[in-house]
């Protein structure tokens, strides 16, 4: 069948800079460039680009431009280019279209509408460079009272305390698995956590054996649907469990690994044959109800001998705060609240894009509930999904949230240019794929490099932003929301975030 | 509204519980009629760092997640006998233990199980093997709903399940690799009532000896005949199960062996391979 879709992108190439050395062919994955039959001339098939951009950072001689196609269907603000060509691809393939990163759509980004306070006159600024600044975040189930005794000049502690983790910035990596990324990008957050002193989430491939014992430490591994690479020693090994039910990108479904992606080493991860599709079912089968979750995060509990804090991972849905309450009260230490913006690797376009909530909706619900409730303290939150940069994690704290989870932003550190064709295992950045001569571009070592830079640059940003508002401690911003004003926001937005307007 | 904490509220310290245990040489026998959960879990654990590797487990009645504390590195290995009714998620992420119960079982046997042995003199109920991943679990009579969900293998690790009496429904959903076996024992009229068997399955073998019709299984699971090498399997499963239970429901290898077996596997690896648009 003839396709009908037109091109997405359109390479220029500058002829008097090009000298035909032929590393765009090597580069480009999509088959965009290709050498004639006498290898005098590179020939370019534009139709194939998806605008990765790995051939222009690449070219010696700075001869490409890849820019987005500009011919078009007649301009229609209903009827656009996105949908008519979904629609195309679809009555050609007759199947649910997939696409890679979270939503592109242009909803209204609440993190955008929100400022942030600073001190004037009334009350000093801390200057960071000078003063001490507290960005080490504790996580997880904190004692409803401490009970400590005095003897001579000792302080101890009676209480019994739960599991906590620390880390040394309120920045972790959000889950992504080995299968869906490469072992050098998993393998690059990990060698970051451990440097940086924070954590990485295994997703739901499991932990390969050969990183337990180094980055066991710093790794929080997921139990998910699917029970992939689950075993007692993987539980063991790390430093927190999270159990997945859901993720912001896709909430309410499952996921599907495809065979060919299930190579030798995923397959001894996450013990399955290899070739095999990895199935995630929707649900957890033995979770229908609050009740059967507690079950569940109790026996991780008794499997880690209550040494690790458990996780629960939920996409921000409509009852959001409802469904956080339960999940506290089930024994949840840390809840994990991923917004409608979150990442994927792969999920159906239809799901990525409308369903879900806004993160910055969910964390101040969430956080306002548990608050009325008098069972905040009983778990910590961690707000993901969409989390671009310091002010947003900065604002996600305020909010509500202890920490944030970063994916996307650590891909891009990685070299992710969100082109969103993840699900097609030829990313050329080789960061999601599982081709040995793709991976292999991505160098873990360098990569970690990249990593903690970013979390360094954005650490020493939100210290800029705690001292204008004369806060020295991370922990006295959250949910601290008088440090926060809405903008072009409405009332009910307004109440819904728990903030004042801008002048109020 | 008040926070409950149910599973950890009340729980005693060990040196108020060690009394509820009888430690001799290599075996403790544990009274579980006045612990919590949590409490004879700790017993249990307790008992194995003292030395015993038999465990006899009296007047349980209900506590959950028996067997799952007993992760050790090295690994040990522990045999627990138990007289009552275990709660849910016996032997859950079980690491090569032996749980033998005589009573029925409750919800979630063998959770995530990743090796071991689980033999159940009686019935259990619902979520069977649940994304088991190795080690075996006989139940002498019937289970309940969902049973072998997710159940996966990889190499020579293949997981057995092999029941007496029959399953409800969703019996082998997404079931991924493994072995299970229905021997249809206590059939009325030699009519399973399972429906949904396998749905969603792409990997593993279900045996089935009774009758089931068609529409009673998943799109994505064929029926294939049985070939010498399964009835090779089938013979060892059966006298092993016979050797189990044999005394107890008075029945023989021969005469299960005798009738016919319906063997099924996934029609595809890949069932939903073909749903996308890319």
């Amino acid at each position: 069948m003839k396709s009908h879709l037109l091109p997405d992108f359109i390479v220029e190439r500058i002829e008097d800079r090009c000298n035909r050395c032929g590393v765009c062919v090597k580069q480009c994955p999509w088959g965009v460039y290709s050498w004639n039959d006498d290898k005098t001339d590179i020939l370019i098939d534009y139709t194939k680009c998806v605008g990765c951009q790995r051939c222009v950072v690449y070219c010696p001689n700075n001869a490409l431009i890849v820019k987005p196609y500009y011919g078009s269907y007649r301009p229609n603000a209903y009827w656009t280019k996105d949908i008519i060509s979904d629609i195309k691809k679809q009555a050609e393939q007759g199947g649910v279209l997939l696409v890679g990163t979270g939503s592109d759509r242009p909803y209204k980004v609440y993190f955008d509408h929100i400022l942030l306070n600073a001190s004037q006159v009334t009350n000093p600024s801390i200057d960071p460079l000078r003063e001490p600044m507290e960005l080490r975040t504790f996580l997880g189930r904190k004692p409803d009272q401490l009970e400590i005794e005095i003897r001579d000049d000792d302080i101890e502690i009676k209480t019994e305390l739960y599991p906590n983790l620390v880390v040394e910035t309120p920045i972790l990596f959000a889950g992504m698995s080995y299968g869906a990324i490469s072992k050098n990008a998993f393998l690059a957050l990990a060698m970051a956590s451990k440097e940086f002193g924070t954590l990485f989430c295994t997703g739901e491939g499991g932990l390969p054996k050969d990183m337990r014992e180094e980055y066991g430490p710093v790794a929080i591994v997921q139990c998910a649907s699917g029970r992939f690479g689950v075993d007692p020693e993987y539980l063991n090994c790390a430093a927190a469990i999270e159990i997945k039910i859901g993720q912001g990108a896709k909430p309410g479904i499952g996921g599907h690994l495809p065979g060919e992606k299930v190579t030798a080493e995923i397959s001894a991860t996450r013990m399955i044959p290899e070739g095999t599709d990895a199935l995630s079912p929707a649900p957890h089968h033995d979770i229908y109800s609050i009740e059967d979750l507690s079950m569940l995060i109790y026996a991780l509990k008794e499997a880690t001998n209550y040494e690790k804090p458990v996780f629960v991972k939920i996409a921000a849905v409509h009852n959001v705060a409802a469904i956080a309450s339960g999940i506290v009260r089930a024994g949840a230490d840390v809840i994990v609240i991923d917004g409608f913006r979150g990442g994927t690797g792969a999920s159906p376009k239809v799901m990525r894009d409308h369903v879900g909530i806004p993160i910055e909706m969910a964390i101040a619900a969430v956080d306002q509930r548990l608050r009325e409730e008098g069972i905040r303290h009983k778990c910590s939150i961690i707000a993901s999904g969409g989390i671009r940069c310091s002010a947003d994690v900065v604002k996600a704290i305020a909010l509500g949230a202890d920490a944030v989870y970063i994916g996307t932003a650590a891909l891009i550190a990685l070299g992710c240019t969100m082109c969103q064709k993840c699900y097609t295992g030829k990313c050329a950045w080789g960061i999601c794929t599982q081709d040995p001569n793709l991976a292999k571009r991505l160098n873990p070592k360098e990569g970690a490099k990249r990593l903690v830079n970013l979390l360094r640059a954005w650490s020493l940003e939100i210290k800029d932003m705690l001292g204008g508002m004369g806060i020295n401690a991370i922990e006295s911003l959250r949910g601290n929301r008088e440090h926060l004003r809405g903008i072009g926001l409405e009332e009910w937005e307004l109440r819904v975030l728990g903030i004042k307007g801008a002048g109020e | 509204m008040r926070f409950v904490d149910s599973y950890l509220e009340g729980v005693r310290k060990i040196d108020e519980i060690i009394k509820y245990a009888k430690i001799e040489g290599e075996v403790a026998e544990i009274d579980a009629r006045d612990l919590r959960h949590k409490e004879l879990n700790d017993l249990m654990r307790e008992c194995v760092l003292r030395g015993a590797r038999k465990l006899i487990l009296k007047n349980v009645c209900g506590q959950r997640y028996i067997g799952t504390r007993l992760f050790f590195n090295p690994g040990v290995n522990v045999e627990i006998v138990i007289y009552g009714t275990p709660g849910n998620d016996l032997g859950a992420f079980l690491s090569g233990h032996r749980i033998i119960v005589y009573g029925n079982a409750q919800d979630g046997v063998g959770n995530t199980m990743d090796s071991g042995e689980i033999i159940v003199h009686g019935r259990a109920g619902d979520v069977v093997a649940m994304a088991m991943r190795g080690g075996k679990i006989f139940i002498r009579d019937s289970v309940g709903y969902r049973t072998a969900i997710h159940m996966k293998e990889y190499k020579e690790r293949i997981p057995l399940l092999v029941i007496g009496g029959t399953a409800q429904d969703f019996l082998g959903e997404y079931m991924a690799g493994g072995r299970v076996v229905l021997l249809g024992l206590n059939l009325k009229n030699g009519k399973h009532k399972s429906h949904y068997i396998g749905t969603g399955m792409h990997g593993g073998i279900i045996y089935l000896r009774g009758k089931v019709e068609d529409y009673q299984l998943g799109k994505e699971v064929g029926v294939v005949d049985m070939e010498q090498e399964d009835w090779k399997f089938l013979e060892k499963v059966v006298e092993e199960f016979c050797g189990h239970f044999g005394n107890e429901i008075k029945v023989d290898k021969d005469e299960i062996l005798g009738e016919k077996f319906m063997k099924l596997i996934p029609v595809t690896k890949r069932p939903y391979g073909k749903i996308y648009a890319y």
